[in-house]
């Protein structure tokens, strides 16, 4: 009898630890369609009001991001050399950035279809790709990955990968030359007189 | 011509950078070369895309990229099976085929609907897949981003262009116009988002260029790669 309890809680919190975490492919299936929708409905945003879409963004797809990987990634071995502090402003400095990209990017979004591909991974992966294909005739269509890890909270994309382009990989270059030339300091510098110069052309 | 080549390589090797990346020698004469094609761009690319873009009918612009997408088909065909992949190939023909006729002369990509995908392909990525590397990074006046390799592809596929066949240079000199203009307005946002997210515009597009190129290449699923690329200059691997 006891055995039987046991065996009936075990499965209870399998079940209650499975509910808990969307997987990795049908979360990106759930976020993008809902904040692809979320846009279509909102004139506002549709008008251009690029501080709203920045706001619906860090509501519904920032928790879904693990920026220290993306930072850490795009700076390389950089990364081990930062203390606590520059890694924190850097990881700040760079979700900055890529939320305006990407805030960018779903703005020219126009009634585009979505193609989501079946996840090809084990169950006990930690560490996967979840691959959605943007159509449109007349064109080859265009692929997206996200890579994905699985943490305590859930999910998380570490990198974006677009038409092959890795955006964390892409950042390397620029980090790693702006890192030799003038430290972390400088790194920070930079990214932080990007984001403002970014955010004063908004204004305008 | 002598003169010519010595000229060039003297040019190139003047301007080469030394704290610059492995990959692109001819750093400061691709920055000259970048740096004109931007003003190129800014002044008159662009604005001439963004009226097109702006003023004539998505429907039309849609026919547009279906004429000059079908035409390419044929020879992203020949290059399919050049690289072996005898299938894609036979399909970019059938593709052709269904969309010149029942798709109207290929303003109407028909074939797409019906599950016929359109593929990318080049001679650059053929002589990838034959196993050549990329070389030197090249920025090409008004082309922009290459490579050693991907310019030589570039002089095949303009050779076997189908519009180089025409026998009016008007007519030719014309299409060829309204291509540039069709693509460069289908890249209007992306250059716009491109802008917001370097720090570096220069270096930054390179990568990029690596990057995609190497993933046509391989059709979108490169082998992992053991950070070769992406290793830093000047750091240890």
């Amino acid at each position: 009898m006891t055995r039987i309890l046991l065996l009936a809680a075990a499965l209870a919190a399998g079940f209650a630890h499975a509910q808990e975490l969307t997987p990795p492919d049908v979360l990106v299936k759930q976020v993008t369609l809902e904040v692809v929708e979320l846009i279509a409905k909102d004139k506002e945003i549709r008008g251009g009001n690029r501080a709203k879409l920045i706001g619906l963004i860090n509501d519904k797809v920032l928790p879904h991001f693990n920026f220290v990987s993306m930072a850490a990634l795009a700076m390389g071995q950089s990364w081990n050399k930062a203390t606590p502090d520059q890694k924190k402003r850097v990881t700040e400095e760079f979700r900055t950035l890529l939320v305006r990209t990407y805030a960018s990017a779903l703005a020219s979004y126009s009634d585009q279809k979505f193609d989501f591909r079946p996840l090809r991974a084990k169950a006990n992966d930690t560490d996967v790709t979840v691959n959605v294909r943007v159509l449109q005739p007349g064109t080859q269509p265009v692929p997206i990955d996200y890579s994905m890890e699985k943490t305590s909270s859930g999910w998380k994309v570490y990198d974006v990968m677009v038409g092959g382009v890795s955006l964390v990989a892409n950042y390397r270059t620029e980090f790693n030359n702006l890192v030799r030339e003038s430290g972390v300091d400088g790194l920070i510098k930079n990214l932080s007189a990007k984001n403002r110069a970014l955010e004063g052309a908004d204004r305008k | 011509m002598r003169w010519l080549i010595c000229a060039i390589v003297i040019a190139l090797s003047g301007c080469a950078t030394t704290n610059g990346d492995p990959r692109d020698p001819f750093e400061g004469l691709n920055r000259t070369t970048y740096s004109f094609n931007d003003k190129l761009d800014r002044y008159a690319l662009r604005p001439v895309s963004r009226v097109y873009h702006d003023y004539v009918h998505s429907e039309i612009r849609d026919r547009v990229r279906n004429f000059f997408g079908n035409i390419a088909d044929p020879m992203i065909g020949v290059n399919n099976m050049l690289q072996g992949k005898f299938e894609e190939g036979f399909f970019d023909w059938v593709r052709f085929g269904f969309n010149s006729t029942f798709g109207l002369f290929g303003l109407h990509d028909i074939a797409s609907d019906m599950g016929y995908e359109k593929h990318n392909e080049d001679f650059g990525q053929t002589f990838g897949r034959w196993g050549a590397d990329t070389g030197p990074y090249v920025v090409l006046p008004v082309l922009g981003s290459s490579s050693v390799r991907d310019g030589i592809g570039w002089g095949f596929d303009f050779l076997t262009d189908p519009m180089g066949g025409l026998r009016r240079a008007d007519v030719r000199w014309g299409l060829w116009g309204v291509r540039v203009i069709q693509v460069r307005s289908d890249l209007l946002d992306v250059s716009q988002i491109l802008e917001e997210a370097a720090l570096d515009k220069y270096v930054f597009q390179r990568d990029a260029y690596f990057q995609r190129r190497r993933s046509l290449v391989y059709d979108g699923r490169p082998p992992r790669e053991r950070d070769i690329d992406t290793i830093p200059p000047g750091e240890s691997k």
